[in-house]
């Protein structure tokens, strides 16, 4: 669809503004009841309206399979923005923004439901005199998301003459490769590749977004950045709490999907990525594609080799005795789920051929934490081993995504005293004590990007594919196998079986 | 909020420096995850009297504190130099978690030593981040002492009754220093909305036909309608004349590229500075209004027409708390279309 921008003169009015306008936008999200809906996006759009950061005009619809009356949705709307906003939410301003919404009940596989959405989206435009742009958010169980988007394009909902129309998925995006690319093809059947955003809301954190900006904007990291330097790269994305109430979802899902399919390997990508020409969405995604398809797939016959898989059992967290994963609520009893899922990987290209990348994710672990440790190379020949220096080790430089943001180098320093003795220290930069400002929350930033129709943090179509064609042999293989999962203690670090994946080749796991 | 404090009578510089030292020494030997911040130092100088009212609004800047606070508290009659320093926390370190410390510095003075304030500041800011430079009660011989140290001077341009003499102030600052003010902060949100409004594309055409331009303000904010005046003419290349005083209006033109602007500043009774309105309207007949309103600024458009629309402009009040720390965290940015429209207000006051 062409667009009116293409001829207008520039806005010399936004130059020096930190906020740039965003068309005026309908956002319309399916699924508005839900707890996603109600814990993160409404909250998330209030935050962004308190700060005056919503495009100058806007209008919210939601659709939900439940029959409710249009003030119950508001009231149920306020409600969850009082109870999740960052803000403190100011009740003028939640009057302002409800004023501007409304609701569309009905099964989303229902003709009538379009009709009624079109007649709403209609009416907003004739309202305002102006045609909005249109924003469909798909926060719905993902069974849902084919039916949606087919019933969008037989509604002749999936483009707008005058305005853009745009969707968002969120993840899981397929939950193997085939059904990825099932679900690819059902989007793309409708929707062209640059109207469709695929939420991962990762990406929006603003940690993961500076590793980036860590590696391109100085110059002492790039020429270390590499096989002839970097020995080897941890990624952790550990978390000390169990599933909670998300057995449903948890025990169809898993660790390596939950976690791994997407903000693990995405991670990844951030630190492999060759430079890119500018930050445009299609040139940094081109650029982590290159690398999502470097990263060497296994055979379903090397998974023991290069996977670990585990469940916690009962232990103890924060002093509390906790229950194993097969005695939380709603898990069946031989569930064979994994809760904890550790790789090692290998990216075949010039930078990085040879260098392993070893990943865990657990639930139930000592601590929360996500963290990138890229480990160089000890030096060559070292000098003060003959008086005494066990303390010499490889440098370490650790990114550290959450919950102290932050970036660490470990360096080998003399401790004070006659004999030349070394021992590591660590030289520490905390976003806490360095900038003023707090992150925004990922799904504002995220919610902001899709209205503005910047997908620079979204994954594209073959990012998704070469992601899933990466995790979907230690699907296989984990479905084939027949034997126990290996259990560890809650508050622990993990499965012994992980620590040999990295003993075998001389290495240990940094500490949690 | 925790706090470790020491406290000194006719003390010295270098001795509250070595006091904050020693302070932040014995937090990190309590536990490793006491992290000063560091980024920027705030100066503030304050009339004594005043103080605590500063010191709350600083308090309540919400998350853009400063690292190092020095409040030079000025008290007439005073012959010691008196201070007080202490780190605050918002929290113990969590296991694996940093807790940052902020320091604030309270140095009590008689105003004799405002002309040599650079002696006693210096030895006690951080050196390695910036220096921010903020009187809200006046003592512009102050803030001038401070210039040679300070990266960055805090002002609020409406302050000044006297409209050309804050504008004439803040053109001489920016001189020395990269300044922010406050005036131009309060207009953010105005400035944001009016762009955002001209931003569709079948509407930007309109920038080019504005004929007449109205701001509203509190009769204590000409200043801040000035700027917003002058911001305009900068980004559309008006070339603005000298405004003239009708009844309590200020009227005047600016030469547009197609045709001539009619300017005009009308002072409206509100609780609160900065701008109460704006209208704007084209050669077309094309009219914008954006006036304050519940949740937002209330929008109105009326087409060349005749038709009507209106609508609400999200957006929660900051509240004067929330402009100060706005300005805190200004210091660490640059925004090129200040000064251009600096150099358009005070065409417009002669």
């Amino acid at each position: 669809m062409a667009t009116a921008t293409a001829t207008a003169p520039e806005n010399p009015l936004v130059e020096g503004l930190e906020r740039l306008p965003v068309h005026p936008t309908t956002l319309v999200i399916f699924g508005a009841t839900g707890d996603l809906a109600h814990r993160k996006l409404l909250p998330a759009i209030y935050n962004l309206g308190h700060e005056g950061q919503l495009p100058e005009r806007f209008n919210l619809v939601g659709v939900s399979r439940r029959e409710k009356e249009h003030e119950d949705f508001i009231g149920e709307m306020r409600e969850s923005i009082e109870r999740f906003s960052r803000t403190s939410p100011k009740p003028e301003v939640i009057d302002a923004l409800l004023s501007r919404a409304r609701y569309v009940p009905g099964v989303f596989d229902d003709p009538q439901v379009y009709q009624q959405l079109e007649q709403v989206l209609a009416a907003y435009d004739d309202e305002a005199g102006i045609t909005f742009n249109r924003v469909f958010y798909l926060s719905t169980a993902p069974e849902f998301f084919p039916v949606i988007v087919k019933a969008l394009g037989e509604s002749k909902l999936a483009s707008c003459e005058g305005a853009e129309t745009r969707v968002v998925v969120e993840k899981p995006f397929g939950y193997d490769l085939a059904s990825a690319r099932k679900l690819n093809d059902a989007v793309l059947s409708v929707f062209d590749e640059r109207q469709v955003f695929r939420i991962d809301h990762y990406l929006g954190k603003e940690t993961v977004q500076n590793i980036m900006a860590f590696r391109f904007s100085n110059t002492m990291f790039e020429p270390v950045w590499n096989r002839n330097y970097i020995d080897h790269v941890q990624i952790t994305a550990a978390e000390d709490i169990g599933i909670g109430s998300r057995a449903g979802y948890y025990d169809n899902a898993g660790a390596l999907r939950d976690l791994v399919q997407n903000h693990m390997l995405q991670l990844m990508a951030n630190v492999c990525m060759e430079p890119p020409i500018s930050f445009s969405a299609d040139q940094v995604r081109d650029e982590k594609v290159k690398v999502i398809q470097a990263i060497r797939a296994p055979t379903v016959e090397e998974v023991p080799q290069m996977a670990v898989r585990g469940q916690y059992a009962a232990g103890r967290e924060a002093g509390e005795e906790v229950p194993g994963y097969l005695q939380e609520e709603g898990v069946p009893a031989d569930s064979k789920t994994e809760t904890y899922a550790a790789l090692r990987l290998e990216v075949s290209n010039w930078r990085w051929a040879g260098v392993p990348f070893y990943l865990r994710t657990g639930k139930r672990l000592a601590r929360k934490v996500t963290e990138i440790a890229v480990e160089l190379k000890p030096v060559p020949h070292l000098a003060f081993q003959a008086q005494g220096s066990l303390g010499v080790q490889p440098n370490q430089l650790v990114l550290t995504v959450q919950p102290d943001e932050g970036v660490s180098l470990s360096l080998g320093a003399k401790i004070p005293g006659a004999r030349m003795r070394i021992r590591p220290v660590n030289m520490e930069f905390h976003y806490g004590t360095t900038f003023l400002s707090q992150s925004p929350e990922a799904y504002e930033r995220l919610i902001m990007d899709a209205m503005r129709g910047d997908a620079t943090l979204f994954t594209r179509n073959d990012e998704v594919d070469g992601l899933w064609r990466v995790i979907d042999p230690i699907l296989t293989a984990w479905e084939q196998d027949r034997g126990d999962v290996a259990q560890y203690p809650a508050g622990g670090a993990g499965p012994a079986l992980a620590d040999e994946l990295l003993a075998r080749e001389g290495r240990t796991w940094r500490p949690l | 909020m925790s706090e470790d404090v020491w406290s000194a009578q006719d003390t010295s510089p270098p001795a509250i420096e070595a006091a904050l030292r020693e302070l932040e020494m014995r937090r990190a030997a309590e536990h490793a995850g006491y992290v000063p911040a560091r980024v920027l130092n705030l100066v503030a100088i304050v009339d004594r009297e005043w103080r605590g009212e500063i010191a709350n609004r600083l308090d309540s800047v919400g998350r853009y504190h400063a690292s190092r606070t020095v409040l030079c508290s000025v008290e007439r009659g005073k012959r010691s130099l008196d201070a007080t320093a202490l780190l605050t926390y918002d929290r113990e370190p969590a296991p694996g978690q940093v807790a940052v410390v902020r320091e604030r510095v309270e140095i009590r003075m008689g105003p004799e030593r405002l002309a040599g304030l650079a002696t006693i500041v210096d030895a006690v800011i951080l050196s390695e981040v910036i220096t921010v430079v903020w009187s809200p009660h006046g003592h512009d011989d102050a803030v001038d002492a401070l210039l040679g140290l300070a990266h960055v001077v805090l002002t609020d341009s409406v302050v000044e009754p006297d409209p050309h003499a804050a504008l004439a102030r803040v053109a001489r600052l920016r001189d020395s220093a990269y300044v922010v003010d406050l005036a131009w902060l309060r207009s953010t949100p105005w400035r944001e909305r009016v762009a955002a409004t001209f931003d569709p594309p079948q509407w930007r055409g309109e920038l080019r036909r504005i004929a007449r331009l109205t701001v509203r303000h509190s009769p204590d904010s000409v200043a801040a309608a000035l700027l917003f005046c002058g911001w305009l003419s900068s980004r559309l290349g008006w070339d603005p004349g000298s405004m003239v005083a009708r009844n309590e209006f200020l009227e005047g033109r600016a030469r547009g590229r197609r045709q001539e602007v009619k300017l005009r500043l009308e002072p409206v009774r509100q609780d609160v500075p900065g701008l109460a309105g704006v209208t704007i309207e084209t050669a077309d007949g094309m009219s914008i209004s954006l006036d304050r309103g519940p949740g937002g600024l209330a929008a109105r458009r009326r087409d060349p027409r005749g038709e009507e629309y209106a609508w609400t402009l999200l957006g929660a009040s900051r509240g004067e708390s929330g402009i100060l720390g706005e300005g805190v965290r200004q210091a660490l940015l640059r925004d090129p279309t200040y000064g251009p429209a600096l150099d358009c207000a005070r065409e417009m006051v002669g």
